[in-house]
């Protein structure tokens, strides 16, 4: 039986991988909490879950990134200490990031020995590596040239070379944390083709998605995993794309803030159209036609990744549209820049606040007039007025009980609350048409998260159009007149509040057709 | 109270590094049999030992602290200029010219035209890699120190060839230098020294460019752009185009000490071959001056008074306990070199606090902030 062990690669199998009880915690977080979760042998088993649900928390734990607080793994059945990727490399498992850890510069095989010690001692032995690449290559018909440049490779033939790396390491199982998420469609058909090779061979494989038709297509099993939580295992033939969106966002929905009764407007911003690339260059919007009225929160729903810091950044002029127009109060703006459109009393409240929100090694002052500093009262023919700045500051600080010592305290000393209260004071006290709100509560605390709602609720009442994009969907369903969900770079539908569940706006995240979703439940 | 001792100790680290970079020099001193103590003695009493040392030591400091004020620009805006040897030669070739050309306008007005010739051929200097890097992302540290070696070669070229001396021209050795400025091209004196307006104009444009960094929409941008061009962008800031000013700026006020150089101790300008025979090096240490001042144009002030008495009394200790001249070399460069790295090494703790902070709870990385608030309070 000694035969029956061995993966075709050589590589003993690992029959079983078990982790037990897996519990993590960051400060003021439970990442993980009390997660089991297991692979065999020959199969994919899927994970599923929202960001922040503690997919990758529970991975890198098992890749030996982390390092669980409470829990064990237990490999054929006899726990393993994993403290570092070395270790699980060495266990036999791999790990295929989402971003990949190549050097462009480099050759395949250059790239699969780069940190290996060559058996040459100080001399390369490229020639022996590239033999056992066509080996490898062969025996899991991945077609791959070790000669070939990894900056002359497509990013599915890169993938590959990630794979064939992990399997040149003697990956036995093997983790792909969203593999699909930088391929075309015909790519991830390729890649299913591989993994499902892989798994005939004996191997078994973790695959990280939140794509449930990904899921349903390829998996044996699934996982589905929410704040930190095991929601349950099946067989994948068992549960149907329904269950497993439910499972994924069916939470109740929370407080629901008053919402008060504004009259719709006119039309303050518009879309037509509008299409751009996103950072990798992959298609980021293809398509969006949206509108946003006087009066009204339009939100955008959407795992994260599917267009949403695009959509932000082509209204804020801060990412060239490929195609379409951005309307502003009836003018085209789709060629202005950030400033421009500023001035026409847009305001943009970033995703990444600490990054693109604040500067934080400027006083909470300076913070403070960053859009309007070259404007009166606060400078006049170049020179600062920075009486006029401090007043406007104090004034601010007190009106949004943003929590600091003073205002020439550094933003980098303010907790992330108040420092998204800098933002929202800066973006809001300049009495906007329109604002674009991205993210505006993550990471924040109950209260100040409870703060800016009621904010933004305050200029929907004023009459502002306000276009929230959050990944919560709680925050989405309790905010928003009508609801926009972004899949790939589309609108898949736009929902009014009074029809919009978290069950169909979770199949619309997934890319499931509503029309699609009734006959899964037929 | 962890971290006011760190602020105390970011502020100390260029007095530390000086003091260990002596210590190694004193080291050096040791193997050429010289006593440190009496060396280092002798240096002080150069620097300050009379009223004509202290004014010597005055008149090198005013090159570097001119060129500080730039680098306090630059740097503020992240961009590093070690272009000040370039451009400091740039304008002095520029400011020059004028004065061996127009000689017959009042000296008022040919001087303040020159000292604007020197500061706008800096100026340019340093504009041709700040748009390098702001436009087309090539690294401006090469090329503001290629800026340099193509400089050095215009000023040898024009100085054996258009620019030289005609009575040079005339004699068989060639001396490459220009012809002399006219005496009423001259800037005054401020004593019976060698001190002369330059270091006047310096301290006032020291407090300029304070005034530009923080009282300015413009300091204000340059700030912004150097800190964050992320938030700067979203705030809508053309980044660019600050990057581009702060290095113009930056060149600007080198190309300014170059013309002050000329106008103020040399009265022509004459090359052995190299950027150091004219700049002294000032393009260079100007920078440790900066760094000594905390990128601060106050600061700066007594930043190049300190380097400009390292310059001078070296030459005296030189003098008086016969130690060769390379040494004086070695030592200034020991400075430099530890002032710089503790600056990097500085820079790099600050980003790896900063890192640790944001890593520490990677699903909500706001977490972080909660507590370094709270440790400020």
């Amino acid at each position: 039986m000694t035969e029956s062990n061995k993966l075709p690669s050589g590589q003993t199998r690992i029959d079983s991988l078990e982790m037990l009880n897996i519990t993590k915690r960051f400060p003021g977080v439970l990442a993980s909490d009390h997660v089991n979760f297991d692979v065999k042998s020959g199969e994919v088993h899927a994970l599923l879950g929202e960001n922040g649900a503690g997919k990758s928390t529970l991975m890198k734990i098992l890749y030996g990134l982390y390092h669980p607080d409470e829990g064990e793994i237990l490999l054929n059945d006899k726990p393993v200490s994993i403290a570092s990727p070395n270790d699980s490399i060495g266990l036999g498992i791999g790990m295929i990031h989402q971003h990949f850890m190549l050097v462009p510069t480099l050759t395949v095989a250059e790239n699969v020995a780069l940190g290996l010690p060559s058996t040459r001692g100080f001399m390369t032995d490229l020639d022996q590596v590239s033999k056992r690449i066509l080996e490898l290559a062969k025996i899991y018909s991945l077609k791959i040239d070790p000669d070939a440049y990894i900056w002359q490779l497509s990013v599915g033939q890169q993938q590959r070379v990630e794979i064939i790396k992990a399997l040149y390491r003697g990956a036995a199982l093997l983790i792909l944390d969203e593999p699909t998420a930088v391929l075309t469609p015909q790519e991830v058909d390729e890649l299913f083709v591989i993994m499902r090779q892989m798994v005939k061979d004996g191997h078994g494989l973790i695959f990280i998605s939140h794509k449930l038709h990904e899921v349903v297509e390829i998996s044996n099993r699934v996982t589905v995993l929410r704040d930190g939580r095991k929601i349950g295992t099946r067989p994948t033939s068992e549960v149907t794309k329904q269950d497993l969106a439910n499972w994924m966002v069916g939470r109740e929905v929370g407080f629901i803030p008053d919402r008060g009764v504004v009259d719709r407007g006119e039309a303050r911003l518009e879309l037509n159209n509008i299409s751009c690339s996103s950072d990798r260059g992959t298609p980021g919007l293809r398509g969006v036609t949206l509108e946003v009225c006087s009066g009204e929160i339009l939100g955008i729903a959407g795992v994260s990744g599917n267009g949403q810091r695009e959509l932000a950044e082509v209204i804020a002029g801060l990412r060239k549209a490929a195609s379409g127009q951005v309307v502003l109060e009836g003018q085209d703006v789709t060629g202005l820049p950030p400033a421009a459109r500023a001035d026409r009393m847009l305001s943009y409240i970033p995703e990444e606040r600490m990054r693109d929100g604040v500067i934080r090694e400027f006083t909470v002052a300076e913070n403070m007039v960053l859009r309007e500093h070259e404007k009166r009262p606060y400078s006049r023919a170049g020179f600062l007025n920075l009486g006029k700045i401090s007043r406007h500051a104090d004034e601010l600080i007190k009106r949004f009980h943003v929590k600091t010592p003073s205002r020439d305290t550094l933003a980098k000393n303010l907790s992330g609350g108040n420092i998204q209260k800098v933002v929202l004071a800066r973006e809001i006290s300049r009495a906007p048409r329109v604002v674009i709100a991205a993210q505006p509560t993550r990471g924040l605390d109950i209260g100040a998260t409870e703060y800016v709602r009621e904010q933004l609720l305050e200029q929907r009442r004023n009459g502002v159009a306000i276009m929230l994009i959050s990944e919560d969907l709680d925050e989405i369903l309790a905010l928003s007149d009508r609801i926009a969900v972004l899949y790939e770079g589309r609108v898949m539908d736009i929902v009014p509040r009074e029809h919009a569940t978290p069950e169909k706006l979770g199949l619309l995240m997934a890319g499931v057709h509503l029309e699609e979703s009734v006959s899964v439940v037929k | 109270m962890r971290q006011r001792l760190e602020t105390l100790f970011d502020a100390l680290l260029p007095v530390i590094a000086t003091l260990a970079a002596l210590a190694v020099g004193a080291v050096m001193l040791l193997f050429l049999k010289v006593n440190p103590l009496e060396a280092y003695a002798a240096l002080l009493k150069g620097a300050f030992g009379s009223f004509n040392s202290f004014a010597e030591t005055l008149v090198k400091a005013t090159p570097l602290l001119l060129v500080a004020l730039g680098i306090c620009i630059s740097f503020r805006g992240d961009v590093i200029n070690i272009g000040g040897e370039g451009q400091m030669i740039v304008g002095a070739i520029l400011a020059t010219w004028i004065g061996l050309t127009f000689t017959d306008a009042p000296g008022w007005l040919i001087i303040t035209l020159a000292l604007l010739a020197g500061f706008l051929g800096g100026a340019v200097w340093g504009g041709i890699p700040g748009a390098l890097k702001a436009y087309f992302n090539v690294n401006e540290i090469l090329s503001t120190v290629m800026m340099n070696a193509i400089a050095v070669q215009l000023m040898n070229f024009l100085l054996r060839g258009p620019m030289i001396d005609p009575s040079q021209a005339e004699v068989a050795s060639k001396i490459p230098q220009t012809a002399r400025l006219l005496d009423a091209f001259q800037l005054e004196r401020l004593a019976p020294t060698r001190l002369h307006m330059g270091a006047l104009i310096a301290v006032v444009l020291a407090v300029l460019v304070y005034i530009l960094l923080w009282r300015t929409t413009l300091g204000y941008r340059i700030r912004a752009v150097g800190q964050n061009p992320h938030a700067s962008r979203y705030a809508g800031i053309k980044v660019p185009r600050y990057v581009v000013t702060a290095l113009l700026l930056s060149g600007a006020f080198a190309g300014l000490a170059g013309a002050i150089q000329v106008y103020g101790v040399n009265y022509r300008m004459i090359t052995d071959g190299s950027a150091s025979g004219f700049t002294g090096s000032a393009g260079f240490n100007g920078i440790v001056a900066a760094l000594f001042g905390q990128l601060h144009p106050l600061w700066s002030i007594p930043a190049s008074v300190l380097f400009g008495a390292l310059l001078v009394g070296a030459n005296s200790m030189q003098r008086m306990v016969q130690v060769p001249s390379a040494l004086i070399t070695v030592l200034n460069g020991l400075v430099v070199i530890f002032v710089v790295s503790s600056e990097i090494w500085r820079r790099r703790r600050q980003r790896r606090r900063l890192v640790v902070g944001e890593e520490e709870a990677p699903p909500k990385p706001d977490k972080s902030q909660v507590q370094t608030g709270e440790a400020q309070k």
